[in-house]
This record gives C-alpha cells, structure tokens and sequence, in this order.
C-alpha cells in the first residue's frame, strides 16, 4: 500500500494513494463542504461545494474524485473558494422554492447548514420561482421537488445500494426533475420497495417521511453507513 | 437523395402505439431492430430512434414495452426519453415547420420568423395547432448557414427565407390540411 | 484486396470518365436549393441532345460557395455556373456544343474565396462522387491505409502523426500525436476509436460537408488510428440533425466492408476494424467527450469528471480515442505526403490548414480552408467579400463557447493561441459576421439562452449559473438592469467559467464576458436609456 504524503491548507498528511482529497482531508479532521457527496455511493462532483485549490494546477479540482498525490499543496479555504461556495449556495436557494421556516427539515438540512457555514445571509440571486409538485403518493413519504437540489443522491442510493433503480432524472437542465419508474406518482411506482433509503440519502426536506410537520423531520445517515458496511466489509456494526 | 432532416412520420393511428405487441407490424419491426441489437441495455438511443421513426412519437406504453424489453428501468429510459431533444412524447401535427435557430439564422432574422409562425397559428414553439395541422419547432443549427435563415418544411430544407413566404406556406397547411 | 486491386479499381473508374464532365453539388446547401432538380434537368439535356457518349453529369459534394448555389462546374474547362435553375440546363447544355454562351451565370473560380485557399481536407470536396467508394479510389483513397497497415509498424503512425503537430480540430486543439500515443500505450484487451461528428455549435458545417462530401476520408482516417492505438472497433457519432450525412456514412461503411477496407484482415494483414454509427438526438453536451461516450452507452449525456481520460477509460471502461471529424480528414494527407510537408504548412504552434463555415453578414456565404495563421481581414473581406452594403462590426467565432472579435482586431491571424489571446477561441471553425445593426448585448444573450437550454443540469453552476445569466442579460435588453446588476452578471460568469463541470459550463460565459470586454458601452447604453437590445435583421 503506498502513501502520498501531502499538505492540506498548511498541515501535512500521510494519506494511502487510492483516497481522494476529501477522504485524506476528513480523516485529518480538515472539513470540506459538499452535498452530492454521499458515502457508499458513487463520486459524481456535480455540485461544486468541495472545489479546492492545489498549486500549480491552475484549475479548480472537485477534492471528491481527485485522487492525492505526493507532495500536493492543496487548499481548500481561500478567499476565492469561499466566494464562490457561496455563490453557488445562493444559487441553490434562488434556483427553487426553499422556505426553511415552513420546512420539515428545518434545523437538520444540509443545504440549510451549508448556508450558514459560508455566511448567507441572503441570496443575491433573484429567486426563479418554478413550479414545483409534492407527491404524497406514497404511503409512507413523499417528495416535494420545490426543496430538491438535483444532487442525485436518492438516485444513486437507489441504484447503486438498494438495486431498485426507481429514481432517476428526466429532461434536463434547469427542468431536470427526479422521478419514479415511468414518471408515474412515487406510490404507484412497481419498483419501489419502500426500503426508505432516499428519505435517509436526501439531504434537504425534499424526501420526507409522511406525518412529519414542521422541524421534525431528522435523517439517520448511520442507517445507511450501517448498509454500506455490511456490504462492503460484511461486517455488521450497529 | 433528397435534402430531408428527420422528416417525423405520421402520427399513430387511433390506439397509438397501445396496440397488442402481437397483432401491430411496427412492434415487429420494432422487435427486430432490438433483436439486431442483441436487446443490449446500450442500444436504447439507437433504439428510441426507430421507434419514434416506426410510431411518430414515444407514448409511455411503447417506452415500457422497450425498457421491458431491454431489461432497462423504466426511470432511466423515460430519463433517456427526455434527455434528448429529438424525441417526443406527445404526437406531432400532420405538417411540421422547423425553424433553424442557429447564429447565422439568428442574425438573419429567424426570430422573426418564429414571431409570425407564432402569431398565425397561435402557438407558441413546440406546440401543435389545436386542429392537429400544423407543429412549430426550432432548431438548434441545421448546418444549412450558408442560405440563412433556413426553414425546414415537412422534411424539406428552404433557405433564404422570410416571414411572409413561410406564413403564405403554413396558410396552405392550415387552410386544407392535406 | 491489395495495392494492386486498389490501383486497378483507379485506373478503371479513369478511363470510365468521358471527356466531358459537369460537376453537380449535392451537398445539403445546393439540394435545398434544388440542386438535385438541377442535377436532373442536366442529365435529361445530356440525353436529349443525344451527347452521353461524351458528356456526364456526376453528383458531387460541396464546392464551398454555397450563396452562389446550386452550383455546376464544368471539366476540363473549368466553367462556373451559379445558381443555375433547372430551366437553364438545356442552355448550359448547347453551349458545350458550340451552341453559344449558356443563359446561366457564370461565376469565376478565380476570386480569392477560392484562390486564397489551401484544400486538403477539403481537396476532394466537390471533385469526386461521395456515394461511389470508386471515386474516392481513383483520388488515390486507401493508399495512405495500405501505406499504414504493410509498410509501417503502429508505433511509426504515431510518430509521424507527432511529428506533423497536428491538433484536435474540434476545438480544443489538443495534440493528435499526444493523445493516439496515450491510447496507444494502454494494455487493454480492447480499445475502441470513436469519431466525434456531434458539430454541435450554431454557425459551423464543416463536418457535415466533409461527411456529405467524402465520407471515406473520414473512413480511412479512423482505420490509420485503429491500427496506430490497437482499436478494432470504430463508432463515429453523428448528429440526428444530418440526414444526408448519415445515409452517406452508411453508404460509405458498406462500400469499404463490402471491398474489404473495413472488416477482418484488411489488406491481407492481420488488422480488424469495424464501424458503426450512432445517431445523436438532439443535445449540444454530447459533443463533450465524456457526454458522447455516455450517449454511445445509451444513457443521458451527462459529463463526468476527468481524469480518468477516455484515453484511459472511456467506452464501457475501454481505452477510447476520441477524435473530431475534421482531425480525421487529415490523417490520410499526412500519411501519404509526409509530416514535414503537414509541418510546413500554418504556423509555428498551429500547423496545417483550417476549414471555417462563413455565415452571417457576408457576401459570400459557405465553407474556406485556409493554412492556419491566414488573418482574420484576408478570410472575412478579400474571401468573404465583406459585409454588404455595410461595415464589418464584429466576427463571432467558436459558438456559444467563443466570443466575439472586434473589427479592430481583423488583422489577427487565426490560431489556437491567437483568438484565445482575444479572449474567443478557435473552436470547430464557425465564423459569424455580425455587422453594425447586431446589438451585442442582443447577441450574448442569444448565446446564453443557447446554453442555458443546453446545460445537461448535473452540475450546480452550468444549471443554475447559466439560467441566472440569461435571467441579468434579459432585465439588460429590458432596460431594467443597473450597474450593480452588472457587477453580478460579471462576477457569476468568473464563476460559471471556474467551477462548472465541463468545457460547456466551462466555455458558456465566453460570449458575455467578449461581449462586456470589447462592447461595455452597449451594456451601458441599455442600463441607461432604457433600450431594448435585440439584434435585428
């Protein structure tokens, strides 16, 4: 197993050659934001959040699929990278209808907490105002695609964990919109086994369980952590 | 050899592509295509082509008969459906007039053109007239740039168009649909 | 089928032509200007006046001037006719027999679009018959690929295709020599060639005239790659929106397989390569590599990150070299004449020619080859015949991932590092002239809205950036932007430009920022006055 030896906003690391920046970065306690991240899942660096500088590079580098490498200088916090987390944070926001005072996931958001983390205060951005559904097919969740960030992670969580593949996008760019099998409302899609993994992958209230109101709505990541171990290690660590 | 861009065959008869994949000949024709192709999960593109030439447009039944058959799920082939701009899922006017909206038709005036198809019909780009007759694309670039703006009327490509002349085309369409 | 059949397929299809010939475009430009009736109408008058023993009429690909459409050239003796109607044909007919001077007009292969041109991916444009693999034999087609294949060993075409300085003609400008070395020295047990023939950019048409015009150029290119970098199985990718050029494609593929240029053991040698087509539906993102390779798949055209290059791992995990329609056509020249003689032409950094599609306000309208470091004022005014009854304002080049060049700056010469000094860039070879009615603020917003409605939406910047551009540029034309917004505008396309996912997201503000670069006071004009800003025709 050979290892990299690197620095990361100053402070050198020892890191195994196959782990990205950002696992080198949070094994070493060094936070980088992301969203679309999600472990056990496949990297796809769509959302932006965890673009880091390293020198001599003069491109900005997704840390969740670049791979370390001996002697990298690596920084993750400056004043550029803040600017432009920021933004795309506001993005976020004005892209759809976020309303965080009405939301169940009020107080355990993602995208919540990531505003706050890069000083939000406000989106400079006007907001776009699209029209959105909420599909409370299903007899258990429901998805509300005003709070959705199109960060694929019910999709993938769902593919790639669960194997149901019932997520997935359809039409593109700004009209992308997650769907169920056919477009069909989620509680008539054949496939969904109900298994609940998206409504624990989903970072925003967007997938929610029924009967939630206002702030109550908390995901349990270490279910899913618990899935992945399993599989991957066949360990069972509850 | 004619200078044709993907002219859209007729719409599906009455009971569109819902018919029994047994007694329709376009579902074996269909059935076919996906054979030559093994009924390998990457042929869906190639796939989607055919039947959208075979049918005219994708209803949803034929894309589950296809992801069935493909052993795809049906979120990702309805995601494939809708990724592409040249698939439809909804049936398109017996007429088509696709209007090149490219640079070079752009800064010749093409817009113009949109604005009076848009105006005659009352319709806006993408949509069919309400009696069925006549659809209203646009195009991203047809690579016709050198007789901009570029028309393509049910299939055949006019260049060096103006508003006038494709209204007085389209009034044609619209006044005895055939 | 060896050098000889091929020699011998050449000599025939030689002595087959009759003294006189005229050559009849069937490109897309000519057809839609009813080349084809044209075409007919000759060869009726061929027939009526009873002169087939002699006289043909052949169908052949571009000619380049298509303004001047349909266009009808006269062999040996070099006659231009331009747009020629079907009921001029019996005229231009008699006039070979010495029946005075045809009621056509003549035009002049003599002008500088034609003279100031340097042909080698077009050399064949317009002389041979596009749907007859024997025309493009009798042009000296396959030698290169026999060349390749029984005197030199893969390691020799790298070499060569090195040495030439040859760059990606699909916009990037990526050297071909670096990358095929690439594929070439990854251990795989397959590696695929894929032709990338997506010419997505609005304005541009040189690779669907090459491909209507000499599908087997395209054809032998990719052979030449395949044995270089060890790929037996080719796809060449093409956009749904060329119809002619994808049942030209298909014509040519069985043509080559049918005489044994494509297929298992080509040329008595142990080299296989087959090729297939796939047909693109309609997304601009797919002519981004890794977006292509995932529409091949059959899925979304979604980018994904690089590395890994699709030289590393593209197609289903494979080895993949991926090339533009353009860079292939320029393969066999190389092989046949040497890399010396590619390297002598262009400039120091941009080596060869470069084929550009002239639109927009310009005389003369259609597709030039120039040797690259050819200024911008010698293509747009001596070639193009410059704006008429006009001034030149601006040159769009690149499409919605370029910018546009101020009249001020014709005098540049046209390569890779040039335009990216004027903040444009090369890109496939779209040329839009835009003269003083086009509003640039008008002309942006055209571009961002292109993009916009394009972005895949997988990344948050191209997704929701572009839309947030679009949505500050249209309160611009409105009249109800301010300064500040300005300052937004600015600062969100620095942002779009660094942190978008690929060369879409990446490239999507070039027009915007070329725009406030050169134009601010058209920003200024709307912020103040209140003007509505569209570009008219």
């Amino acid at each position: 197993m050979a290892v990299k030896t690197l620095t990361i906003d100053g402070k050198a690391i020892s890191a195994r050659e196959e782990q990205t920046i950002l696992q080198a970065a949070r094994e070493n306690g060094i936070s980088i934001p992301t969203l679309c991240q999600l472990n056990g899942t496949s990297d796809i660096g769509a959302c932006r959040l965890c673009l880091v500088e390293v020198a001599g590079i003069p491109k900005l580098l997704p840390a969740c699929v670049t791979r370390v490498g001996e002697g990298m200088e690596v920084s993750t916090d400056s004043e550029r990278i803040r600017e432009y987390r920021k933004m795309i944070v506001e993005l976020l926001f004005a892209e759809r209808n976020h309303v965080c005072a009405a939301c169940v996931e009020n107080g355990h958001c993602e995208l919540q907490d990531l505003a706050i983390s890069v000083g939000m205060d406000h989106s400079r951005y006007d907001y776009m105002n699209p029209k959105c559904a909420v599909d409370i097919t299903h007899k258990r969740y429901g998805i509300d695609h005003n709070r959705c960030v199109l960060c694929g992670r019910c999709v993938r969580v769902c593919d790639e964990i669960e194997g149901a593949h019932t997520w997935d996008f359809q039409g593109r760019g700004a009209n992308t919109r997650t769907i169920s099998d056919m477009f069909v409302p989620w509680g008539q899609a054949a496939s969904c086994t109900s298994c609940g993994k998206c409504v624990q992958a989903c970072p925003t209230g967007a997938i929610f369980r029924r009967g939630s109101t206002v702030a109550e709505m908390q995901k349990d990541r270490t279910r899913l952590d618990f899935i992945v171990t399993a599989r991957e290690k066949k360990q069972w660590i509850a | 050899m004619s200078s044709t861009v993907a002219a859209p065959s007729k719409t599906a008869p009455a009971g569109g592509a819902k018919g029994q994949p047994s007694g329709d000949n376009r579902y074996k024709m269909l059935e076919a295509t996906m054979k030559r192709h093994q009924y390998a999960a990457d042929s869906l593109i190639e796939v989607l082509h055919t039947a959208q030439e075979l049918f005219g447009f994708l209803e949803v039944d034929l894309l589950l008969h296809i992801a069935h058959s493909l052993r795809v799920p049906p979120s990702r082939v309805y995601g494939v459906a809708t990724f592409y701009h040249f698939f439809s899922l909804k049936p398109k006017g017996d007429h088509t007039v696709v209007i090149c909206m490219g640079t070079a038709c752009y800064v010749k005036g093409a817009a113009q053109v949109v604005s009076a198809i848009e105006a005659l019909g009352g319709i806006k780009a993408g949509e069919t007239t309400p009696d069925g007759k006549v659809s209203l694309m646009t195009a991203r670039c047809i690579g016709a740039c050198g007789i901009a703006p570029a028309v393509v009327l049910d299939g055949n490509i006019t260049g060096k168009q103006t508003p006038a002349a494709v209204v007085d085309h389209v009034k044609g369409w619209l006044g005895n649909g055939s | 089928m060896d050098l000889n059949d091929l020699l011998e397929i050449a000599e025939k299809e030689n002595a087959s032509a009759k003294p006189i010939r005229l050559r009849c475009c069937t490109a897309a430009g000519c057809l839609s200007q009813q080349g084809d009736a044209v075409k007919n109408a000759l060869q009726q008058a061929v027939a009526d006046a009873d002169m087939s023993d002699r006289v043909e009429v052949i169908g052949v690909g571009c000619m380049g001037l298509c303004s001047a459409g349909p266009l009808v050239k006269v062999d040996p003796d070099g006659a231009l006719f331009e747009q020629v109607q079907p009921q001029q044909c019996a005229s231009i007919i008699a006039s070979l027999n010495g029946g005075g001077p045809a009621e056509a007009s003549v035009g002049s292969d003599t002008i500088p679009f034609f003279s100031k041109q340097h042909p080698i991916v077009l050399e064949n444009s317009g002389r041979i018959n596009p749907e007859r693999i024997e025309s493009y034999i009798a042009a000296g087609g396959y030698q290169a690929l026999y060349h390749s294949l029984r005197e030199m060993a893969p390691t020799d075409v790298v070499e060569e295709i090195s040495k030439s300085g040859l760059r990606g003609r699909g916009g990037a400008g990526f050297p071909t020599g670096l990358k095929w070395a690439t594929v070439a020295k990854m251990t795989a047990e397959r590696k695929y060639i894929v032709c990338n023939a997506d010419e997505g950019d609005p304005g541009a048409f040189m690779d669907r005239s090459v491909l209507e015009s000499d599908p087997h150029r395209v054809l032998e290119g990719m052979a030449i790659a395949a044995y270089a970098v060890g790929a037996t199985q080719g796809f060449v990718y093409v956009r749904g929106e060329y119809p002619l050029a994808i049942a030209r494609l298909k014509t040519a593929i069985q043509q080559a397989r049918r005489m044994g240029l494509l297929g298992t053991q080509i040329f008595e040698s142990p080299f296989d390569f087959r090729v297939d087509l796939r047909i693109g539906a309609g997304a601009f993102v797919c002519g981004e590599e890794t977006a292509l390779l995932r529409s091949i798949e059959g899925q979304r055209g979604t980018p994904r990150p690089r590395p890994p290059f699709p030289a590393q791992s593209g197609l289903w995990g494979y080895p993949t070299l991926i090339n533009n329609v353009e860079t292939f056509a320029n393969i066999a020249p190389i092989v046949t004449k040497g890399s010396e003689w590619f390297a002598g032409i262009g400039t120091e950094k941009s080596k060869g020619t470069k084929v550009f599609a002239l639109a927009g306000k310009i005389t003369n309208t259609g597709l030039i080859e120039v040797p690259m470091g050819t200024p911008l004022r010698t293509i747009v005014e001596e070639m193009g015949g410059g704006v008429p009854n006009g001034k030149v304002k601006a040159v769009q080049t690149g499409g919605p991932s370029g910018g546009c060049i101020p009249a001020a700056h014709l005098d540049t010469p046209v390569d890779y590092e040039s335009l990216a000094k004027l903040g444009s860039i090369m890109g496939s070879g779209g040329m839009i002239v835009m003269d003083q009615s086009d509003n640039m603020v008008g002309v942006a917003k055209f571009f961002m809205e292109f993009c916009m409605d394009e972005s895949c939406g997988k990344c948050v910047p191209c997704r929701a950036g572009t839309a947030q551009i679009h949505k500050i540029l249209t309160k611009v034309t409105d009249g109800l932007a301010t300064s500040a917004d300005l300052d937004t505008l600015r600062s969100l396309c620095e942002m779009v430009k660094s942190a978008s996912l690929c060369g879409l997201g990446q490239s999507a503000p070039n027009p915007v920022l070329s725009t406030l670069r050169y134009y601010p006071d058209e920003y200024q004009a709307c912020i103040d006055g209140g003007a509505t800003a569209e570009a008219s025709a």
